[in-house]
This record gives structure tokens, C-alpha cells and sequence, in this order.
């Protein structure tokens, strides 16, 4: 029983944790990287765009509880979310007439869009503010749990409880279907075609009669969806806080550099590279290896490689190591 | 040039004006603190302006420089180096050994190059963790609720300005070792993550620099108010002024840091300006505009870059150095990107990169707005409020949110600037 036990704490306090921690940041890195890819910048507001759809959701949340509206077992906040969309893919459509298109029009440097995406950044951010404020907000409502610790030990007679709560559940099946849609867009439609096409040579793409400015309106249509399901389920799984939203940036960018800048694939990838290596590193073992070691062996400390304080630090080496001997990252995105 | 002056004529106004309508009190303190926002503004400037380096981690080399005030001006504390202080320093020896071992086994070996670094890493990372701990603990024993930590030299604070430049110099070349010569959105997020990282250290290590407890107290370069109050020249000095000797004493202090200050920024502009009409600086300008001709011109352009980046970060640091003995405190709490790195930023988009005036016009101007936009934001707020009925729902948010309006009203600043005059305020010639 005793590696069943191991096991069993890894995964209660390990796996699915980081498992729906890197689909959460799979969808962010995802959003970075088509970004990237179709407008050729690396958008540094993406961390607010995530948190100002979020706040759409959890007003719209709101509104359904207060007219009695529920999802019974499931969060409401599912039932909100195509409202959060549209509301985010108005922001991010705005912000391209208003700011982006001129800078694209005139050929701009891509290193002038991510100043104008750090202005857009600093809007973003005093916009959620101003609505919604800086304190944390739980919106989470439905059942909390799928299995607690105490049914699983009750059903299996182990040691140790695995709970499976149920936001990480619907944060994998959200995850799941959001990618398959992506992907299937991307490779089988026409419209996806063209954006891959845009992507790999943007004067070829011109010369075959692509409209740019169409191409670039459903990426953001995309961005914005990819960025509100990625909030919503973090905020759904943890909290809402503005401030972490924006301290998300690092590890999303982490993952969309470790993967490939501009590989979709690699974004995904790196999402789940990042969230692992964070999960665990920051985790003390000793419960694990207390069951695979012989008694003499035990360890004595908590065999925690470093403080969850400085997970932003595992995020930094990561993404340090993959500059320093593979800089187009796992997938070899574009090398610029 | 002309129109030049009538800007800083009308930066100056502001602050005057601020001055009359507030008090001296609050528009010299505004005034101390643009002072520093001017010299980080130089420091991002010499990055971006002269070489096109885009650094967003200006936060992490300013707290940086604010810890090497910490660790020359405060007095060391002798029970925590009793206690554990060599452990400690020995657990880091160990730790900087294992880096240097396999950074020169990678270097060196050729087969199994891979396993022999991991293991040596994994070996040195436990070795590292058994010494460092124990010290660590030790240290953090010694009277937790005013030290616990190793303290600083007891050396004058002024010391710790260049010691908190070297501070974010060092980090600037680990950095930009690895970053440099990759493509400029890798600077960019490195610059991002190693500026969190160093805030996570500062708030964390409480051996170091105590942590979320905070250093206070700092030694001041300048007198301390009731020491001038106490003084009988300086009363009779206050009263031939017409004033009361408690306002006179704080205003004196005020002038006698901007004087420190003024002399930092000057020397710091008059360098500034020299390097870039030198040899040096036009080279580092056509690198900025045209990095393949520049290489084929024969121009080592990555080490160029390392230089520039080193020195910039270092500027940051040293205005670090001096906001932090300016507070008189050290913070980890209180630092966040979006006043220390991107608010310098828009000082040094507005104020015209590339132009070392520019930048600090930039800083004069951002930070007096930064201050003065929440009560006018609160202004604004009761204006458009004033006719809804006391205690409704939206009247309340509103005047709660005026404390917001801040980060909009830079945003929107930025963009526009950005927009409608690319080369800011005093454009580059």
C-alpha cells in the first residue's frame, strides 16, 4: 500500500493541482503566442486583458444569482462566460482600432507595439480598478467538491485522501474542448488557413488575396475568448485579485517562450512545463518520499526545494535555461 | 531651445504653483522625489534612448540599490554574525562555488558534460541548503522584533549610493549575458522576471534585509529635524524668516537633500551629456539605427549592448540607493512594476527618448502628475457627483474610484504621446 499511498499524495497535492494550473496557463500562453504570431508583438497587457474579462464574468455572475439563475451542480460563472467574451472582444477590438492600427499601418517597429501595449496595459488595469476594485473576489458557486479526502479514503481504505475538487475538473474538460476548437479551427477551416498562412509570410499571404485586417480582427475575436476562459477558470480554481492577473504575465510569457514564440502547440507545452516544474519544486515531498523510503532513509526536513514564495523563480530559470541553449524554445517558433 | 526652457518654465510653474496653492512642505517633497524619478528616468533613457534596449525591470535594480543602502549604512549587528553570520556567508560561498564548478565543467568536459553538471548542481544545491539554513535560522533568532538580520557596515549612507549602483550593475551583466544578443522581447521578459525575483529575495531573506519587517530608521546623510529645532541658532535663524522653527526645520531638511540630489542629477546630466556627443555615443547611436551596418563597420554590437545595459541599470540603482535613504526606510512591500518600472517608463516616453533633458523634464512632469492626479481625480469625482443624491450606490464608487484614476490617466498619456509625438516632448536632435 505504501507506493499507493506516494502516489496518492502526489497526486492530491501535485499533479492535478499543476494540471489545471498549466491549463490555465496553456490558454494565457496560447493567447501570448497567437499574438505573436499574427501581429508579431509580445503584448504585454495580455495579463489584464485576462483580468478585465474575468471581471465581466463575475458581473455578469452576479446579475444571474441575483435573478435566481443558477448552473446547479456547475459554477454559474460558466453560464457567464460567453457575456465576459463579448464584453473583452469589444475591449480588445477597441483598443485596435484605436491604438494598433496606426502603428500597423505605418510598418511600426514591433518593439513601439509593446510600448503602446504597456499604455494599454496601464488602461486595462485602472479600467478593471475602476469598476471592480482591488480587493479579492470569490465568485465560485455549485458544488464545491467531486470526491473529498474523506469519502476517497473512506471508498479505497488508503492512508491518505485524494480530493478533486470540482473547479479543477471543469478547468481540464474547459481546457480540452477550447484547444480541440482552437486546433480544428487553425488546420480545417478556411478562415484558420489563413491566419496560419498570414502568420508563416504575411507578403505571400497579401499576394494570395488574404485581408489582413479581417485576419487581424478574428485573432483578437480569439485572443479575447482564449484570455477570458483562461481568467475565469484561474479565478474560479483560486481567486480573483487584479494584481495577480498581472503578475500571471511572467509565467505565461515563460511558457509561450519555452514552447516556441508563435508555436501553438508550444504554448500549450510550456504551460504544462512551467506549472510543473512549479508545482513540484515548491512542494514539500517528504509525505511522498516518507512512503517510498525504507524507514532509515526517511528524510528529516520537508524536502522542499524552494519556498512557494519563489515560484516566479522557477518560471525565471526555466525560461533562463531554454534562452541560454535553445532560444526558438521547444517547438522552434519564429527567431527573429 | 526656446521652446525648451518654456517647458522646464512651465514643469517649474507647476511646482511652484504647488507650492503657493498647497504648501513648500508638499511641493518640496514632490520636488525630492521627481529628483530620483529623473535619474532613473537617465539611467532607462541611456538604455533605450542611446542602444534601443528594452528593459521593464527597473523595479528589481531599484530595490536593489535600496539594499545597498541598507547594507552600508545601517550598523552591523554583532550577536547575528556571532550567532550564524559565517554560516551564512559560507553557505553562499558554497552556493557561488557550485555555479562556478559547473559552469567550468560544461566549459571544460566533453562527454556526459549533461549528468556531470545536473549532479553537481543537485549535490551543491543540498550542500548549499544544509549550511545556509542553519545560519539562516541562527541569524533570524537574534532579537527578531528590531534585528534579526546581519545589518549593514555602519559606513556613511552616501557610501551605499555607488555600493546600490554596483548592486544592479552585477545583476544588469547576469542578465544581460544571457538575454543580449536574442531577440528583444527575451531582454524584455528576462528584465520582467528577474525585477520579481529580486523583490521576492528582498521580501523573504530577513537574514539579509529583514524581510516584510522592514529596515527603518536609516542613518541620514542630512540633520534630523529636532536636532535643528534643539539648536538655538537655527531658532533665531527661523524667527529672523518670520517662521515657526518646526516648519523651517522640515523645510530645511527638504532643501538640504534636493541640494544633495541637485548635485547626483547635474553631474549625472553633465556625464550623460559628454558620453553621448563622444565618439562613444555616436557609435552607440548608429548601432540603435542600423545594428548590421554597424557590425560590418566592425562594431562588437552584443557587448556594446552588455555595456550600455550595465551602466544604465546602474543609474537605476543609485537613485534607488537614494530613495531608499530618502524614506529613510527599506520596503519590500511597497514595490510594484507598475510605479517602478513602467511609470519610468512614460517619464522617459514623454519626456523624448534618446535626449537626456527630455528625460528628465519627463521625470520632473510624470511624477508631479502621478502625485497630483488623485485630488484632482477626487476633484473631478465631486464635481460630476455633486448633483446625485447623498448615499446612493453610484455616487460612492465613483468617489472611491477617483483613487484609481492614476493608472488610466498615465495609460492614456502614454498613448497619446506616443501617437501624436513619437519623439516626445524634447526630441532627440
Amino acid at each position: 500500500m505504501e507506493p499507493l499511498n506516494a502516489l496518492v499524495v502526489l497526486a492530491n497535492f501535485v499533479l492535478i493541482p499543476a494540471t489545471a494550473y498549466g491549463a490555465q496557463l496553456a490558454l494565457g500562453a496560447l493567447g501570448v503566442t497567437l499574438i505573436y504570431g499574427i501581429l508579431r508583438f509580445s503584448n504585454f497587457a495580455h495579463g489584464d486583458t485576462m483580468a478585465f474579462g474575468t471581471m465581466a464574468v463575475i458581473l455578469a455572475t452576479w446579475g444571474l444569482q441575483s435573478l435566481g439563475v443558477g448552473f446547479g451542480v456547475l459554477p454559474t460563472a460558466l453560464l457567464a462566460l460567453p457575456v465576459g467574451i463579448a464584453v473583452a472582444a469589444a475591449l480588445t477590438l477597441g483598443t485596435d482600432r484605436l491604438v494598433y492600427r496606426f502603428y500597423r499601418g505605418r510598418r511600426a517597429a514591433p518593439v513601439i507595439f509593446v510600448i503602446a501595449s504597456l499604455g494599454v496595459m496601464f488602461v486595462y488595469n485602472g479600467l478593471t480598478r475602476f469598476v471592480i476594485g482591488t480587493d479579492d473576489q470569490r465568485f465560485e458557486d455549485g458544488e464545491r467538491f467531486i470526491i473529498t479526502a474523506r469519502e476517497f479514503r473512506e471508498m479505497t481504505g488508503l492512508a491518505e485522501g485524494l480530493a478533486l475538487r470540482t473547479t479543477q475538473v471543469i478547468t481540464i474538460v474547459v481546457a480540452v474542448i477550447v484547444v480541440t476548437a482552437l486546433f480544428w479551427f487553425l488546420n480545417r477551416t478556411r478562415t484558420g488557413k489563413s491566419m496560419r498562412a498570414y502568420s508563416d509570410n504575411e507578403d505571400l499571404a497579401l499576394l494570395s488575396g488574404i485581408d489582413p485586417e479581417r485576419v487581424v480582427v478574428i485573432t483578437w475575436l480569439i485572443v479575447a475568448a482564449l484570455a477570458t476562459v483562461a481568467g475565469t477558470l484561474y479565478g474560479l480554481d483560486k481567486s480573483f485579485k487584479p494584481f495577480t492577473y498581472f503578475q500571471l504575465l511572467l509565467p505565461i510569457f515563460a511558457a509561450a517562450i519555452v514552447g516556441g514564440l508563435g508555436s501553438p502547440l508550444g504554448a500549450i507545452a510550456g504551460g504544462f512545463v512551467i506549472a510543473f516544474a512549479e508545482v513540484t519544486i515548491t512542494y514539500p515531498l517528504k509525505r511522498v518520499l516518507g512512503y517510498l523510503m525504507p524507514e532509515s532513509l526517511e528524510p528529516d526536513g520537508l524536502v522542499q526545494l524552494l519556498s512557494t514564495d519563489y515560484k516566479f523563480a522557477v518560471s525565471f530559470a526555466i525560461l533562463l535555461i531554454v534562452l541560454l541553449f535553445r532560444p526558438t524554445g521547444l517547438f522552434a517558433g519564429k527567431a527573429v | 531651445m526656446n521652446r525648451n526652457v518654456l517647458l522646464f518654465a512651465f514643469v517649474a510653474l507647476l511646482f511652484l504653483g504647488t507650492g503657493f496653492v498647497q504648501s513648500w512642505n508638499v511641493a518640496l517633497t514632490i520636488l525630492n522625489m521627481a529628483m530620483v524619478s529623473a535619474i532613473m528616468a537617465l539611467g532607462v533613457n541611456m538604455q533605450w534612448g542611446y542602444a534601443g534596449l528594452f528593459n521593464v525591470g527597473v523595479m528589481g535594480f531599484v530595490a536593489l540599490g535600496g539594499l545597498g543602502a541598507v547594507l552600508v549604512g545601517m550598523p552591523p549587528v554583532n550577536e547575528a554574525w556571532a550567532a550564524g553570520g559565517l554560516r551564512v556567508v559560507g553557505g553562499l560561498l558554497i552556493g557561488a562555488a557550485t555555479i562556478a564548478a559547473a559552469v567550468m565543467a560544461w566549459d571544460r568536459m566533453r562527454r556526459f558534460r549533461g549528468l556531470a553538471v545536473a549532479a553537481l548542481l543537485l549535490i551543491g544545491f543540498f550542500a548549499f541548503r544544509a549550511v545556509f539554513d542553519g545560519g539562516v535560522q541562527m541569524v533570524e533568532a537574534v532579537n527578531p522584533a528590531s534585528t534579526g538580520y546581519l545589518g549593514g557596515l555602519g559606513l556613511p549612507i552616501i557610501i551605499g549610493w555607488p555600493v546600490g549602483g554596483l548592486l544592479a550593475a552585477g545583476a544588469a551583466w547576469f542578465i544581460g549575458k544571457t538575454a543580449l544578443g536574442l531577440r528583444s522581447d527575451y531582454l524584455a521578459i528576462a528584465t520582467l522576471g528577474i525585477a520579481e525575483i529580486v523583490i521576492a529575495v528582498l521580501k523573504n531573506e530577513d537574514w539579509l534585509a529583514r524581510g516584510v519587517k522592514n529596515v527603518i530608521g536609516l542613518p541620514r546623510p542630512v540633520p534630523y529635524e529636532v536636532d535643528l529645532q534643539n539648536s538655538a541658532g537655527f531658532r533665531e535663524f527661523a524667527a529672523e524668516l518670520g517662521t515657526d522653527p518646526v516648519t523651517a526645520s522640515t523645510i530645511a531638511v527638504k532643501l538640504a537633500y534636493l541640494g544633495l540630489f541637485g548635485v547626483v542629477l547635474g553631474l549625472l546630466l553633465w556625464l550623460a551629456q559628454a558620453a553621448l556627443a563622444s565618439p562613444w555615443g555616436r557609435m552607440m547611436r548608429a548601432i540603435r539605427d542600423n545594428e548590421v551596418a554597424a557590425e560590418a563597420m566592425g562594431k562588437d554590437v552584443t557587448a556594446r549592448h552588455l555595456q550600455i545595459f550595465i551602466l544604465g541599470s546602474a543609474v537605476c540603482g543609485l537613485a534607488g540607493a537614494m530613495m531608499t535613504t530618502l524614506d529613510g526606510q527599506l520596503t519590500p512591500g511597497t514595490y510594484q512594476p507598475l510605479r517602478y518600472t513602467f511609470l519610468i517608463w512614460v517619464m522617459v516616453i514623454v519626456g523624448g527618448s534618446g535626449n537626456n533633458w527630455g528625460a528628465v523634464l519627463g521625470g520632473f512632469l510624470i511624477w508631479w502628475l502621478w502625485v497630483q492626479v488623485e485630488p484632482l481625480g477626487a476633484l473631478l469625482m465631486d464635481t460630476i457627483t455633486a448633483g446625485m443624491a447623498d448615499g446612493t450606490w453610484l455616487k460612492g464608487h465613483l468617489q472611491d474610484a477617483a483613487a484609481h484614476m492614476r493608472l488610466l490617466t498615465m495609460g492614456l498619456v502614454l498613448l497619446l504621446v506616443l501617437r501624436f509625438s513619437p519623439r516626445g516632448l524634447i526630441p532627440e536632435k
